[in-house]
């Protein structure tokens, strides 16, 4: 299996946010994860992501055991993430907010940037040039060089994601990509998403978009009060009694 | 351009104004601009408010007086070693400092910061405590150039600030300093990009406590005598009003703050403390409405001025 947890739990003090999670990510497919506010979906990517330690259980990925690897090194393996309330550094282009995505990729250091050695300029270049290459796939070419504080939420969100995809890597943790913004930019998000994902990257999202997760996702997981209560196909999921209770409240079409 | 104009300026200045107590405020301005770059580097470029910095600058100083008058090391070899022993001890403490973050971070340097005070102040058999450290001689010749002159040694000092200051500017350029900045706006997505936070907080605490021991070592060598007031939290705010009011994180910022409280403060010596009067309400403006100094605000106005043009191209502070 590509990425699996296995007993995955995560307490905090008396609060278990994640308890007992069995999950499996397969390569190559828009993996979705469900549930309702407060179902611990984000501390769920919290944990893989490495940004929390697990209280106990085991998260592989690519049969290697990073369990308690660092939040940096997580990412060095092929597995970046997005937030659900983008960061980015105002006060500079898009592009160059992108091209530190990919510094993990590159070795330059203090001496480096003193001596302004070939080896700074060669991976300035290579940074650059993946910048340029990522801004086109999330189709934000055309304004790089506006300054972040001046571009719109949806091109934040793209930004995000362009700055996760910086880091090359195998598969992609989107924690709601399209909160906050109008129902077209959603649609034009959802493409990108399966644009992805069709190029060979492994995606996986939270989201409480329902139509949207029903249509993109071909593997979905269900998280209530910390526990998974499904998993499946996105039909699966819609026909599952314990899922329309606690979830959909009788509804998918909400 | 305006580095060039600067650069320009401070190289004509004493024939221009040839009085040896202009030139000695100059020096020691561009002593003060060393500090304030490393200052820069660690609160302003990284996110990290280290207020143990005048302690650091006092390391350097002491590290140089005490070297050059209890050891035979010699001049120079001293004057080389004193900011590598600053940063040593720099790094030490960095490793313990830099696990906390934000206001706690700010508050464990201050404390920091004032125990180098104490035991420079308290530890009298080696540093001389109230008394000072005196005896330190005076800039031998550096190979044919005498530094003997009031001129000479703006010179000395100028160069060795413009290497600097050199230095700053390639670090912020670089893929090196795009990380520190990407640690500044937001630890928790650095770590998400695969950027190793503590290697590089380090670093940059490194380099910082670097520039304080330089410009330590320097002070001590113009000044010849050292008390331990130089390791008071007066010059440490003195350093971050400088830093402030020029523009942290800004690559002018350490220069134009500098030079603009040092010669205010000199011509507003008529009124003694009340200097603070007009020092304290500029600050809370600045503070207040332009959180990046004087430079942001001009950056800001240049940036606005340009408007749609989209050729912002380069980030607006670099150009400085």
């Amino acid at each position: 299996m590509f990425l699996e947890t296995r007993n995955l739990t995560k307490s905090f003090g008396g609060l278990t946010a994640v308890k007992e999670v069995d999950f499996s990510v397969e390569k190559g497919k828009i993996n979705a994860i469900i549930g309702p506010n407060g179902a611990g979906k984000s501390t769920f990517f919290n944990l893989i992501s490495g940004v929390y330690k697990p209280t106990s259980g085991q998260i592989k990925f690519k049969g290697e055991d990073i369990t308690k690897m660092s939040a940096n090194k997580v990412v060095k393996l092929g597995m970046a993430r997005t937030f659900q309330t983008t960061s980015l550094f105002e006060n500079a282009t898009i592009m160059e907010n992108v091209m530190v995505g990919h510094r993990l990729r590159t070795k330059s250091n203090l001496f480096d940037a003193v001596f302004n050695t070939k080896r700074l300029r060669n991976e300035e270049q290579e940074c650059r040039n993946k910048a340029l290459e990522v801004l086109e796939n999330v189709g934000l070419l055309d304004v790089k060089d506006q300054f972040v504080a001046n571009i719109s939420q949806e091109e934040k969100k793209r930004t995000a994601i362009a700055l996760a995809l910086a880091t090359e890597p195998e598969i992609i943790f989107l924690d709601e990509p399209t909160a906050g913004i109008n129902p077209e930019e959603t649609l034009a998000l959802a493409q990108l998403i399966k644009k992805i994902g069709e190029s060979g990257i492994t995606v996986c999202l939270i989201e409480h978009k329902m139509q949207m997760v029903m249509s993109l996702a071909e593997k979905i997981m269900v998280l209530n009060y910390g526990e998974k209560i499904a998993e499946g196909t996105p039909e699966e999921i819609q026909n599952n009694e314990q899922v329309i209770k606690a979830y959909l409240g009788g509804s998918v079409h909400a | 351009m305006i580095i060039t104009f600067f650069i320009l300026l401070a190289l004509l200045f004493p024939l221009l104004l040839p009085n040896s107590y202009y030139l000695y405020i100059m020096s020691l301005s561009f002593i003060w601009i060393i500090a304030v770059y490393g200052l820069n580097i660690v609160a302003g470029y990284t996110g990290y408010l280290s207020l143990a910095h005048a302690g650091f600058f006092a390391i350097g100083a002491y590290a140089f007086g005490l070297l050059v008058t209890k050891t035979e090391i010699g001049f120079w070899l001293a004057f080389i070693l004193a900011p590598i022993i600053t940063t040593v001890i720099g790094t030490l403490i960095g490793l313990v400092s830099l696990r906390t973050k934000g206001h706690f971070f700010a508050i464990y340097t201050l404390c920091v910061g004032y125990i180098i005070y104490l035991v420079i102040d308290k530890w009298e058999s080696l540093t001389g405590g109230v008394r000072g450290l005196i005896g330190i001689p005076a800039l031998p010749d550096l190979g044919p150039i005498s530094l003997s002159t009031p001129t000479n040694q703006y010179y000395f000092v100028l160069f060795i600030m413009l290497l600097m200051i050199f230095i700053a500017y390639r670090l912020v350029h670089s893929l090196v300093g795009r990380t520190l900045i990407a640690i500044r706006n937001s630890e928790t997505l650095a770590l998400s990009l695969g950027i190793s936070t503590t290697k590089n907080k380090l670093l940059s605490f490194m380099l910082s406590t670097f520039y304080a021991g330089v410009a330590g070592t320097l002070y001590a060598s113009f000044i010849r005598f050292l008390g331990p007031e130089i390791s008071s939290t007066t010059i440490m705010f003195d350093l971050l009003t400088y830093l402030i009011v020029g523009g942290i994180g800004t690559l002018s910022g350490p220069i134009i703050g500098t030079l603009l409280i040092v010669w205010t403060s000199q011509t507003l010596q008529f009124l003694q403390d009340y200097r603070m009067l007009i020092f304290g309400p500029l600050l809370t403006l600045i503070i207040i409405y332009s959180p990046r100094g004087i430079v942001g605000f001009i950056t800001g106005l240049l940036r606005n001025r340009k408007g749609e043009k989209k050729v912002a191209t380069v980030q607006v502070e670099k150009q400085m």
